[in-house]
């Protein structure tokens, strides 16, 4: 039966329908337990789990990380949680030359199922070390497997996916999409690791996103939508291995491609699914590829400097209006003007977070 | 014979092995069919066997780039591992990992080359057995340098805080390449003492002396397996050849002739003949393990290199 339940409450069921299926699992993060349940995602775990299973840790990203491969390699299944990407990248050492690598240089003797959950975001003056996109970094390594989950059914199915995977998992999760609602199904059910999903149908032109993007790409949609322009949009949910076939199939269709990622413009996500289109389809595309991203700039902190930096659905909007000869539209003529700051979520929000 | 001339020598066995596959490396190895870099570990054969001796054979050990002999002393495959060394398909990893990545699951053995790596790694293998009922042990061996990176003070701490079976064994050879300790640490500086702030007791070594690094290793581990936590062992002992090949390398000048000649005399296999060994069972000895080498290499030698369609194998596990 489905409920309608938070983004954050689908991890959280994931996490313990893995647990109590599978006594090798644990999860280990620096404040897992906390009284806010990190963000929501672990309340009342350790309660039913204990210390052990459901682990509070030093703050050394590094070891700790390594600790939890070791544990992996001696048959548990590890998920490691980080508040912030920059805090994983103390970790990349572990990472990036040992769990990576680890199937392939043993010859296959042993691999490492561990599931790092990564939270990403966006606003409220998070800044340069608090806010950054690194998917594409993530996804540049053989070995890794990287998922960003957009509504809370993919979540949960998709962490179950991840935490059962014999690799080391990736799992980016968006702030803002912790507390957004969605209907998720009780008990066990995998999302497929490697498959993209169809958020909207249409015919005129493809927009390919994940995570948060995709909701930005939806309300796009619905303006275009006024104009006439039946725009469809891919949610990647997977990033590697990417679902190349769902790609190609829509923008073979539709002969218009847009991609819309959270990360920087250049040697990013948005350069591999261009080049993946030019490789494919260089006679059937009807117009150049275009891509919304991040500026190749830091994150500013200021509201009044981060207004212009974050990509928004008028930006996916323009970018498919000129691609249709229209002339650029304002947020208030597109219909996607909200009364308040750009800076959060949604209007209850009052930040830190 | 008794227990302890039993015991000796099997010590003086496992050694002389070690020092005779790693010379045979160190011959063949102009003949360039060992296309991967090569630590050979000749001269610190007692740290590994010593420590190795007191272990079961299901205990787990990590290891260094320098990992010939842990590798060997730890029950390793001999063919396996010198397969490897030629990139062949019976190595231990197929050829995918060569001398710097000997994994072996059937001994429980890892190595990488990544300087302190393997610390937190092997404290991860140890923290595993307090979800099971395996009373297994880990062993983390690494050098010098090693003590200088952050996952090490990571890892004792963690290894601390939940009293994990690991013994942290430090093979102090004074150099990290060609980097001596004096330009690396304060002169005042104590391993002990970094140990005992984590809560961890640490004890030194004469990592030549192979009975005294076999009976240290041995409290250690039993403290272990009794559930009273870490112990931390610094052995000191000497690599004679290069940091990395075949060749000697002191004319470089990053240390004295005399260093090594002094050195030298300490060498931890005559040091354990004096313990009484007869020449005709070192004659037998080496006999034997002559026999057994000159077949591994010729095995390695013989074997076919992994198939092209191997290139695409084990990148993600099923």
């Amino acid at each position: 039966m489905n409920r309608n339940i938070k983004f954050s409450k689908a991890i959280n069921e994931a996490t313990d329908l893995c647990m109590e299926r599978d006594n090798n699992v644990y999860l280990m993060g620096l404040g897992v337990p906390d009284p806010t349940g990190f963000f929501g995602t672990t309340i009342g775990l350790q309660e039913k789990y204990g210390e052990y299973r459901v682990l509070d840790m030093p703050t050394a990203e590094n070891g700790m990380t390594g600790i939890a491969i070791g544990t992996a390699l001696a048959g548990m299944r590890p998920i490691m949680a980080h508040h912030r990407i920059e805090f994983a990248m103390l970790a990349l050492e572990q990472i990036m030359n040992q769990a990576s690598n680890w199937h392939y240089m043993c010859g296959g003797q042993s691999s490492i199922p561990i599931v790092i959950r990564i939270l990403i975001g966006r606003g409220w003056g998070q800044g340069p070390q608090h806010s950054q996109s690194l998917q594409a970094m993530f996804a540049h390594v053989p070995g890794l497997k990287v998922l960003m989950p957009t509504t809370p059914h993919d979540a949960k199915g998709l962490l179950i996916a991840a935490i059962e995977d014999n690799n080391p998992v990736i799992f980016l999760e968006h702030r803002w999409l912790h507390n957004i609602f969605g209907d998720v199904p009780e008990g066990y059910y995998l999302t497929p690791i490697g498959k993209a999903r169809i958020a909207r149908s249409g015919k005129d032109v493809t927009i390919i996103a994940s995570s948060y993007m995709v909701l930005e790409s939806l309300s796009a949609a619905a303006s275009l939508a006024k104009e006439g322009i039946d725009a469809e949009v891919i949610d990647l949910r997977t990033i590697r291995p990417m679902d190349k076939t769902s790609i190609l199939e829509s923008v073979s269709k539709t002969g218009k491609a847009i991609v819309a990622d959270l990360g920087w413009r250049s040697f990013g996500i948005t350069a591999e699914i261009i080049t993946l289109i030019a490789e494919n389809l260089w006679h059937e595309v009807k117009y150049p590829p275009r891509r919304v991203t991040l500026p190749d700039i830091p994150t500013p902190c200021s509201p009044g400097l981060a207004k212009y930096y974050y990509p928004r659905a008028i930006h996916i909007v323009n970018n498919i209006r000129e691609i249709f000869g229209l002339s650029t539209q304002t947020e208030k003529e597109a219909g996607l003007y909200q009364e308040m700051p750009l800076d959060i979520p949604n209007k209850g929000f009052t930040g830190p977070f | 014979m008794t227990v302890q001339t039993d015991l000796i020598n099997k010590l003086y066995y496992d050694m002389l092995r070690i020092r005779l596959v790693e010379e045979k490396i160190a011959e063949l190895y102009p003949e360039q069919e060992m296309r991967c870099p090569v630590h050979l570990s000749i001269g610190q054969e007692a740290v590994a066997v010593g420590v190795c001796s007191a272990l079961k054979f299901e205990d787990y050990v990590l290891s260094t780039h320098r990992s010939h002999a842990h590798y060997l002393a730890k029950g390793g495959n001999l063919k396996a591992m010198i397969a490897e060394l030629y990139g062949r398909q019976a190595g231990c990893c197929k050829g995918k990992g060569g001398s710097m990545h000997l994994f072996d699951k059937s001994v429980n053995f890892c190595a990488v080359p990544i300087v302190g790596s393997t610390i937190p790694i092997a404290v991860g293998t140890a923290f595993a057995t307090l979800f099971s009922n395996k009373k297994l042990i880990s062993v983390v061996f690494f050098g010098d340098a090693a003590v200088e990176e952050g996952v090490f003070y990571e890892s004792m701490n963690f290894a601390s805080l939940k009293k994990l079976p690991i013994i942290f064994v430090c093979e102090n050879n004074l150099f990290a390449v060609y980097s001596p300790l004096k330009v690396r640490q304060p002169a005042n500086r104590s391993n002990l003492k970094i140990a005992d702030g984590h809560g961890i007791k640490g004890y030194q070594g004469d990592g030549n002396n192979v009975m005294e690094v076999y009976n240290l290793a041995k409290a250690a581990i039993e403290k272990a397996r009794n559930g009273e936590g870490p112990t931390f062992l610094e052995f000191s002992t000497y690599r004679w050849r290069e940091h990395c090949g075949p060749n000697y390398d002191n004319h470089l000048g990053y240390r004295t002739e005399n260093e090594f000649e002094a050195w030298k005399l300490r060498d931890p296999i005559k040091q354990l003949e004096k313990q009484g060994i007869h020449i005709s069972e070192i004659e037998q000895m080496i006999n034997k393990i002559n026999k057994e080498i000159n077949k591994a290499f010729l095995l390695a030698k013989n074997d076919q290199f992994p198939d092209e369609s191997m290139l695409f194998e084990h990148v993600y596990a099923n």
